[in-house]
């Protein structure tokens, strides 16, 4: 008796927690709704399966309960083909119903419409750096051995399409609204995940190869970057900023961003000011020119 | 027993073990100790798994210390907090789930169940435990060297695993995947017995359509693991290679903390198929003989036969081959090729269909039943309440696309603890108060068994259901703590503090569960050799606890499957699987012949 | 009896008179289920090499790929590994004609090559260094040690088997009939590892590489 209650109250409870309690998901920023959506319709086939699993189960404890010096009357039947085959059918049916939006929401989320803006985030342990294409559009090519201090991006010098990459490291990183852009991914040391909860959209960042996702910035507003993959004792404390930007104001923060060629020609100004003070100039300025 | 039906035909006594090949213990070493009787093997990985377990318990405490109460708990570091979460993760999946329920119950159950005299191979079977002992203690001695236990998460994933931001990058690493690679060794010898045992030794008139669902359970999670292990095992020896000789499996060109390393062109993501392949079948490693045990207990104390049992093995059968090719729904983030994801959501939820099917079938079993509410009844009930939860959270993360948002969230996690470490261990208690009367010869304690059962039950759905939500609001999981942060309010930190309460109030009420153990063992009711008036064949052995050579002088003959509960016309409400028909319908022949008939039109 | 078919019998119908009554009696035997478990652990030993033959090949489509030096030895390994299983069938042969003697030829010679191929496999090792390719960083190095060395762990375990029978066959003098079964056993596992290592050879580490031709024509390379 109070068992076929009590399985009828996490039934009922669970439904009422999800209705009731404050903990749900962070109003989206991006064009992403579409996700959202296809939680919701998973949540009421799979809600109702759970709702009446439950109740049924209660049921039965309650009615089929054994009563001492009652006989019970209890059925033989080995198996009942219709009702099986009538209830993989129904199964296959919500299935069905969850999938098939499920799988053009994955279609849509890996095929990045023409003219997104492209940028890349560069993950190391424990920061995020993002580089934005410049004036030109594009980025240049870029490659983990090529890292040093005065490069830490890793951008192959030779490469003119590089020079003028804009660079921002361990500072936010601010968007444009309602322009998508083609997010490419980059670790260099171990595997990380670019999240931010509020655009919906995350991939993992693997050392070695470049991944990507897109999203479009729906919302001004600064959102939080997290790590969601582990990545070393650093890892909760690895965040990041994305600023969502109206057109004037990201122009505006655009132009005071320094470029590759920026601060290559620093650090070399930079470093022959130190190597002045040495005594050995000669042949070290002939290692930075090969540089 | 057959004594009836002499006459009508030759007795052809039942199949046997070559007298020579059956183990005897000769000293109370041999008896207890370097043993190759299965029922004593069942119970030395039994008490490891469980040894082990309880130290995976203590580390969620230390966690959860943490994650509900950030500040208050300074002993805890960054580097601690990953430690625990990776061993606890290893422990409870590998080192207690997979050797509880196939080296446990496994050894137990099987030959007894297929009315075998013991396993095909004792002395193997003996040196599996061992090498399973091995293995956790090297598990353990990670805790004792420099750096401690490995802290890369209990998937492993290189490159961090093995590199230095990662706590327990020096002797952790290399001793967990040493345990691993023994733990897979051990594992295999063990298996290869479970499965030619249950092919080969099954008595007479025990057809594989006759086995009880717990066999088929634990046969299919055998024949997975002998086959995903092996995946496991390439990783684990690669990423110790890469290790030690500094190859580049997984290795690609780094530059870690401003140095260049030696590393180069390797692969991170072969390592996660290689896990993967492995891990998915994990997953029903621990949930097939789950299924299989909780039809059994739902069925024996239901009265009442298992609803749809050919449904029930095609469903295992199933499940445990499509296992093998869903694997990549762990990586859809990734960065693997992202067109993968088209494939792998479909198969996985095409595995919602048999699922599906199992569970329908164990609440029509409760139908039109005679439900008995004892303790293991309760436990296979709470079963399936946690474990149909579970399943349709997994419909969430199967389905690709809502795997983006929530993907390395606490929703994963609530996911995961529900189905494959809250469900079956419900199951598992539920088993241990069914089969402990066979093993001790007393019963335990029924009141404490309900209250082990009601502070369980609920407490772990109080503290998972609510889990799911926190993944919502998009913590992510594997988090020392939250910190400074816009997105989370204190609400979040309020329900990880409350969630944390409940874990303690569960962990503690376990003590009573080893109370009840350890006081049923000497003080118990005696349970007779049948308590719970079961069919299948563990039941019907001459002494309880069985003594060696599990049967009498004769092994038993099977006439029926073993759901036979209130077949109409039976002179009792239970007929054992080893009662000829003469025997079980004794006024009525007849009738007898007409009710099979009528059963065998449907 | 048919798999398929005994997986739709009615299992709730119960069997009249004897279970099994007349049909023959199957003696359950050491060897029968030893020839069922080395079975299982082909299947375990054939997704193991699998797997790493589908990680050698994924490795082998990135760019930075330089095949393995080719060595003139391995052959020589080969016919080895081909001679031993033949041995160690003459000996299953001259089991099953009760000749104790030509067991006794065989299962040495079986044992005898089978060390050699061992040390053949060693020598292809520190060819290999000496040869200054041991650069562990090149992944076709680090995969043939690796493979190979597996593969000789797996031999290492047969010869402990093949040391239990022998001890049989010389020290306590059993007549053909009784270790029969245990020389079979042998050569059944003699010859699945030699099957395994004609294919690794063919596959990976024979003349050009002929995994290399299958993935050109399935256009991964």
């Amino acid at each position: 008796m109070i068992t076929a209650l009590i399985i009828i109250l996490v039934a009922v409870g669970s439904v009422a927690f999800h209705l009731m309690s404050p903990w749900w998901w962070t109003p989206i920023a991006s064009n992403w709704g579409f996700i959202d959506t296809t939680i919701i319709i998973t949540f009421w086939v799979t809600g109702t399966v759970f709702v009446a699993i439950l109740f049924f189960t209660g049921y039965c404890i309650w009615k089929f309960r054994h009563r001492e010096g009652v006989k019970a009357d209890v059925e033989y039947e080995p198996e009942n083909k219709s009702l099986e085959t009538w209830l993989t059918i129904g199964t296959t049916i919500g299935v069905v119903i969850m999938l098939t939006p499920g799988l053009f929401a994955w279609k849509q989320f890996i095929t990045v419409p023409e003219g997104a803006d492209e940028f890349e985030v560069v993950a190391q342990q424990w920061q995020w750096s993002y580089r934005l294409p410049g004036k030109d559009g594009v980025l240049g090519k870029s490659d983990v051995r090529k890292i040093t201090p005065e490069n830490p991006f890793g951008i192959n010098a030779d490469d003119p399409k590089g020079k003028d990459d804009v660079l921002i490291e361990s500072d936010d990183l601010h968007l444009p609204i309602d322009r998508p852009v083609k997010v490419l991914l980059r670790a260099i040391d171990v595997l990380h995940d670019f999240y931010v909860p509020q655009f919906r959209a995350k991939m993992d960042m693997v050392p070695g190869t470049i991944t990507y996702f897109w999203f479009t910035p729906t919302k001004v507003g600064n959102y939080e970057v997290l790590c969601a993959e582990l990545c070393g004792v650093g890892h909760h404390a690895m965040r990041g900023m994305v600023v969502v930007d109206n057109d004037s104001d990201y122009r505006a923060w655009l132009a005071e961003q320094t470029t590759f060629g920026q601060s290559l020609a620093k650090a070399q100004q930079q470093k022959s000011i130190d190597l002045a003070s040495t005594t050995d100039r000669a042949t070290s300025e002939k290692k930075v020119s090969a540089q | 027993m057959a004594d009836a039906t002499h006459d009508d035909v030759g007795y052809v006594p039942p199949a046997e073990i070559e007298e020579q090949d059956l183990y005897h213990a000769k000293s109370w070493i041999t008896k207890y100790v370097f043993c190759q009787d299965a029922k004593v093997i069942a119970i030395q990985y039994s008490i490891t798994a469980i040894a082990i377990g309880l130290v995976g318990l203590v580390l969620s405490w230390l966690m959860r210390l943490q994650l509900g109460f950030p500040e208050a708990f300074s002993f805890i570091e960054p580097d601690d907090y990953y430690q625990f979460i990776t061993v606890h993760g290893m422990i409870m999946v590998i080192y207690l789930l997979t050797a509880l329920f196939l080296g446990g119950f496994g050894n137990y159950l099987i030959p007894l169940m297929v009315g075998a005299r013991d396993m095909v191979f004792p002395f193997v079977n003996m040196i599996s435990y061992w090498v399973y002992l091995l293995a956790v203690v090297v598990l353990c001695a990670s805790f004792f060297v420099p750096g401690g236990p490995t802290g890369a998460g209990w998937t492993l994933y290189p490159p961090q695993a093995i590199l230095s931001g990662t706590p327990g990058s020096d002797g952790g690493i290399i001793l967990m995947l040493v345990s691993l690679a023994l733990f897979i060794v051990g594992f295999t010898m063990g298996g290869l017995n479970y499965v030619v045992t249950v092919f080969q030794a099954r008595t007479r008139g025990l057809s594989l359509m006759r086995l009880p669902l717990t066999i088929w359970g634990i046969l299919t999670a055998t024949v997975l693991a002998l086959l995903a292990f092996p995946a496991l095992f390439v990783g684990a020896v690669m990423m110790l290679l890469d290790r030690i000789l500094g190859t580049s499996f997984f290795m690609p060109s780094i530059v870690e903390l401003g140095e260049h390393l030696s590393y180069g062109g390797g692969s991170p993501i072969l390592f996660q198929h290689l896990f993967w392949f492995f891990g998915h079948p994990e997953v029903y490693i621990v949930a097939l003989p789950a299924f299989g045990i909780v039809s059994d207990l739902i069925s024996v104390h239901a009265r009442r036969n298992i609803f749809g049992y050919r449904m029930m093995v095609w469903a295992i059968v199933i499940i445990g081959a499509l296992s093998f090719v869903v694997w990549a729904h762990h990586m859809y983030v990734s960065g693997m090729n992202p067109y993968f994801g088209f494939f792998f959501a479909t198969t996985t939820l095409i595995i919602a269909v048999p699922t599906a099917l199992k569970v329908y079938n164990w609440t029509l079993t409760l139908w039109r039943g005679d439900i008995h509410l004892t303790t293991p009844m309760l436990f296979a009930i709470g079963f399936i309440v946690t474990f149909v939860n579970g399943g349709i959270t997994g419909l969430f993360l199967g389905n690709v696309a809502i795997d983006v948002p929530l993907s390395d969230t606490m929703f994963v996690v609530a996911h995961f603890h529900m189905v494959m470490g809250v469900a079956p261990a419900l199951v598992i208690f539920g088993a241990i108060y069914h089969w402990y009367p066979k093993i001790t010869g007393r019963l335990l304690d029924e009141t404490l068994g309900k209250f082990h059962f009601w502070v369980t039950f609920l407490g772990a759905y109080l503290i998972y259901f609510p889990m799911h939500y926190l993944g919502f609001v998009g913590v992510p999981r594997r988090y020392f703590e939250l910190g400074d942060t816009q997105i989370f309010d204190q609400s979040v930190g309020d329900l990880n503090a409350f969630i944390s309460i409940v874990t303690f109030i569960v962990g503690f009420a376990q003590l009573v569960f080893f109370f009840n153990l350890y006081r049923s063992y000497s003080k118990g009711k005696e349970a007779g050799p049948n308590p719970w008036r079961a069919c299948s064949l563990e039941w019907q052995t001459a002494e309880t606890p069985p003594g060696h050579g599990n049967f009498g002088k004769e092994l038993p003959l099977v006439y029926r499957w073993p759901y036979d509960f209130n077949v109409p016309g039976a002179k009792e409400d239970f007929i054992p699987q080893n009662m000829s028909q003469s025997e079980a319908f004794p006024k009525r022949k007849a009738a007898a012949k007409t009710s099979r008939s009528r059963a065998a039109k449907k | 009896m048919n798999l398929l078919r005994e997986l739709t019998d009615k299992p709730w119908i119960a069997t009249e008179g004897i279970p099994g009554a007349g049909q023959e009696q199957k003696m359950l035997s050491a060897v029968s289920s030893g020839r069922a478990a080395i079975k299982w652990l082909f299947g375990v030993g054939s997704v193991l090499f699998f797997l790493l033959i589908v990680s050698y090949g994924e490795r082998m489509t990135y760019e930075d790929w330089r095949p393995l030096p080719e060595s003139k030895l391995l052959w020589f390994n080969t016919i080895a590994l081909i001679s031993s299983s033949v041995a160690m069938q003459w000996a299953v042969i001259g089991g099953r004609r009760d000749e104790i003697d030509d067991v006794k030829i065989g299962m040495l010679s079986g044992g005898i090559t089978a060390v050699v191929f061992l040390a053949g496999q060693l020598l292809a090792w520190r060819q290999l260094v000496q040869m200054g390719y041991f650069e562990t960083t090149n992944p076709a190095i680090a995969f043939f040690i690796l493979i190979t060395g597996l593969h000789a762990l797996h031999i290492v375990g047969g010869l402990i088997a093949w040391g239990r029978t022998a001890q049989k066959v010389w020290w306590r003098g059993c007549e053909a009939g009784q270790i029969r079964g245990s020389v079979e056993l042998c050569a059944f596992y003699w010859h699945f590892l030699l099957v395994l290592w004609l294919v690794l050879f063919g596959l990976l580490f024979a003349g050009n590489n002929n995994l290399s031709i299958i993935l050109a024509i399935c256009g991964l390379r």
